[in-house]
């Protein structure tokens, strides 16, 4: 009886959270309809073109007027965690700052609760800011002179609550992210991860019914990412918000994502959850987006190569007991290999612990000596995944990837490889 | 052609004839309220025992910079007293009090507003070079022909030339906010004047505070000339040092100008430190 009871648990659970979802689906809480945004002087002209079908570049070439965001269309439903994704220059951060007007929309509508925020009145607008929409950054932005619960309550304060009221409020939403008992210091003296956490907070204590998030956790380290992105999911099924999300990080769409907006150069590519963005990819740029095998096919041993992985030394001529601080490196990083570079950035060769000390046994001075001699190929950047793979499973020690000048761009190691092949095959 | 010769000098100087005949009376007032003004904090510091401006002083430097700084400021004030310079550098900081208040009034708003205007920028921006590069002693003649010998033109004169700092330091401080602190500012509905005072003023105080610095460095600069209309202050006595070839007399009063220097900078300059330690993020 027991076990049937425990396993029947789970599934009203998600039971329960699938149907909280698809009832909100009824409900559109955002729509956003023909919005284009053009950085310039004349978006009139630039938008005529649009109309005629040019394209940006043309557009840029003729008139100097740059296309943020083009034509964008979409709906936000109640209660979602809407993902705008998009590379870098795609115009998701701009297209994010149209729908509370930081940026003015050249055209189109952004519609909330029926409201078309596009044509607000700079009053209604200042009141939906304050009580309906906030937004959380990717650099936190908080006020560095003020304390982290003068921060959280900053929204309160400029719509004008009562100081025993706002810190109050402020003092509930620290606590809820788990920050209440830091509520005096100062963000400085708080960690990445601590202050993404004020920012939530203070996007959190207005109450507001949306929330839009700029590449918020992109600054964080992927542990922080993965605990922040399980706060904001929890409070979001607390308080069922929709939160709008952009990100440039795949697993994070994937992770936290209803539903996937992908856009690119200015264009909303497509919408969907990430099932029918992975089932049925609107085009080749959506394909390559999401589809790990064809991803690896374009990755090189450029794009894996970390610098971090194994540690350098500059100019080993003129080190003069340079073994010893090769050593002293070495322990200090707890690796086995590093690799010899010199002031041109050309890669010499291996050196290992053991090679070290042996040198240092033996009496020489020059870094030179205890190179490792069978070791210290390097792989060119522009090298193909698939053939890195075997000479990598090959080799005993991290390998060099120099650019085409012969220069170190980093290394790969095969924890790095099956890292970075495991994440492109994830989904 | 080499006949003709452009009159500027003479324009400016009908310029300055018409102001005296027809605008005298703004000019009184103007006077009248620097007057006020500088008299005012020149009776305030001089009421002041010498012990207590001492140990006031004292006990700034040792909150600000620490015991060494300290026991600097007794003994500068020890060295002005005793070369019998004491009345002249509370005259002189009295004028520099009053010429950089009146600076800071008017240059920190117009730094936030050709911060936030293009078009003012354009405007304020060769005010400004002009306003530093002209020689300093080339405002002493309108300042004393329109306001008369005395505390009033030096003053005035002081103003024009330590105000260019400020304005632009707080301009570019302003500039330099944080973009996303900004936007931030404003996403959480913030209105023009909340987001001056709450994200952009705050967030610029390092500059500003710079500014306030390099504005009292110039005035104390610029009060050694203005005792050329009768400012008055240790420049008179450097003055006197030059004009009877004195070199003592020169080398003490220039050494009262130099120890307030150094005590001023050092001072203000701590007020912009901490402020600017704060935001460095500790991980």
């Amino acid at each position: 009886m027991e076990v049937v009871s425990e396993a029947q648990a789970p599934d009203t659970v998600s039971g329960e959270e699938g149907r909280v979802r698809s009832g909100a689906a009824a409900e559109d809480k955002l729509v956003v309809r023909n919005l284009y945004k053009i950085f310039g002087n004349r978006p009139e002209v630039a938008l005529q073109m649009l109309r005629e079908g040019r394209d940006k570049d043309e557009i840029l070439k003729e008139t100097g007027q740059v296309v943020g965001v083009r034509d964008a269309s979409f709906t936000v439903k109640k209660g979602e965690i809407f993902v705008i994704m998009g590379l870098s220059g795609s115009g998701k951060s701009t297209l994010i700052r149209l729908l509370n007007r930081l940026i003015e929309p050249s055209a189109g509508e952004v519609v909330v609760d029926g409201v078309n925020v596009a044509a607000m009145s700079k009053s209604k607008l200042l009141e939906m800011r304050r009580h309906d929409m906030s937004m959380v950054f990717q650099s936190f932005a908080l006020l560095p002179q003020r304390t982290v619960l003068d921060n959280a309550a900053f929204g309160l304060e400029v719509r004008g609550v009562a100081r025993d009221e706002r810190e109050r409020r402020a003092m509930e939403v620290l606590d809820q992210v788990g920050l209440a008992s830091f509520a005096k210091s100062y963000p400085a003296q708080l960690s990445g991860g601590m202050q993404q956490r004020v920012g939530l907070a203070r996007a959190l204590a207005s109450n507001p019914s949306i929330m839009l998030m700029d590449e918020a956790f992109s600054a964080l380290d992927p542990l922080r990412r993965t605990e922040m992105q399980d706060v904001l999911v929890n409070l979001q099924r607390e308080h069922s918000r929709t939160v709008i999300f952009v990100s440039h990080d795949l697993d994070e769409a994937l992770r936290i994502g209803d539903r996937i907006c992908i856009m690119e150069g200015g264009r909303v590519v497509q919408v969907g959850t990430s099932d029918d963005i992975l089932e049925r990819p609107a085009d080749d740029y959506v394909r390559a987006f999401f589809r790990g095998v064809d991803v690896s096919k374009y990755m090189t041993a450029g794009t894996v190569a970390q610098k971090e992985q194994v540690t350098i030394f500059d100019r080993p001529e003129e080190l003069v007991g340079g073994i010893h601080a090769a050593l002293e490196r070495l322990r200090l990083y707890d690796r086995d290999y590093g690799f010899v570079l010199d002031q041109h950035q050309k890669v010499l060769g291996v050196v290992s612990v053991e090679s070290l000390i042996r040198c240092r046994e033996t009496g020489a001075h020059r870094l030179r000596d205890a190179l490792l001699p069978e070791l210290g190929a390097t792989v060119p950047s522009s090298l193909p995944i698939e053939d890195l793979i075997r000479i990598v499973v090959a080799s005993p020690c991290p390998l060099p990837v120099v650019d085409e000048n012969g220069r170190y761009v980093g290394a790969v190691t095969k924890t790095v490889l099956l890292t970075k092949l495991s994440k492109g095959v994830a989904p | 052609m080499s006949e003709f010769r452009l009159p500027l000098g003479e324009w400016v100087s009908l310029l300055v004839n018409w102001l005296q005949d027809d605008g005298s009376g703004i000019f009184e007032a103007i006077g009248t309220v620097v007057e006020t003004f500088s008299g005012g904090i020149e009776d305030g510091l001089s009421a002041v025992p010498v012990w207590l401006f001492i140990g006031a002083v004292a006990a700034l430097g040792l909150w600000r910079k620490g015991w060494a700084f300290a026991g600097f400021c007794v003994l500068a004030f020890g060295v002005i007293v005793t070369t019998g310079f004491w009345d002249q550098t509370v005259e002189t900081l009295a004028l520099i009090i009053s010429a950089t208040v009146i600076s800071l009034l008017m240059g920190v708003p117009l730094g936030i507003w050709s911060a936030s205007s293009k078009r003012v920028e354009t405007i304020v921006r060769p005010t400004l070079d002009f306003m530093q590069t002209m020689p300093a002693f080339v405002y002493l003649i309108p300042a004393a022909m329109l306001f008369g010998l005395g505390r009033v033109p030096g003053v005035l004169a002081t103003v024009i030339f330590s105000m260019p700092p400020a304005v632009r330091l707080t301009a570019l401080g302003i500039r330099q906010v944080n973009k996303e602190q900004v936007e931030a500012g404003i996403s959480f509905g913030c209105t023009p004047a909340q987001l001056l005072f709450k994200v952009q003023i705050p967030g610029a105080m390092p500059s500003i505070l710079a500014g306030v610095n390099q504005t009292i460095m110039m005035a104390l600069s610029m009060v050694i000339i203005a005792s050329m209309v009768g400012a008055g202050g240790l420049g008179n006595d450097v003055l006197a040092g030059i004009s009877r070839l004195d070199v003592g007399l020169g080398f003490e009063s220039g050494l009262g100008v130099v120890l307030l220097a150094i005590m001023l900078d050092r001072l203000t300059e701590s007020f912009g430190e901490r402020r600017a330690k704060r935001p460095k993020r500790g991980s």
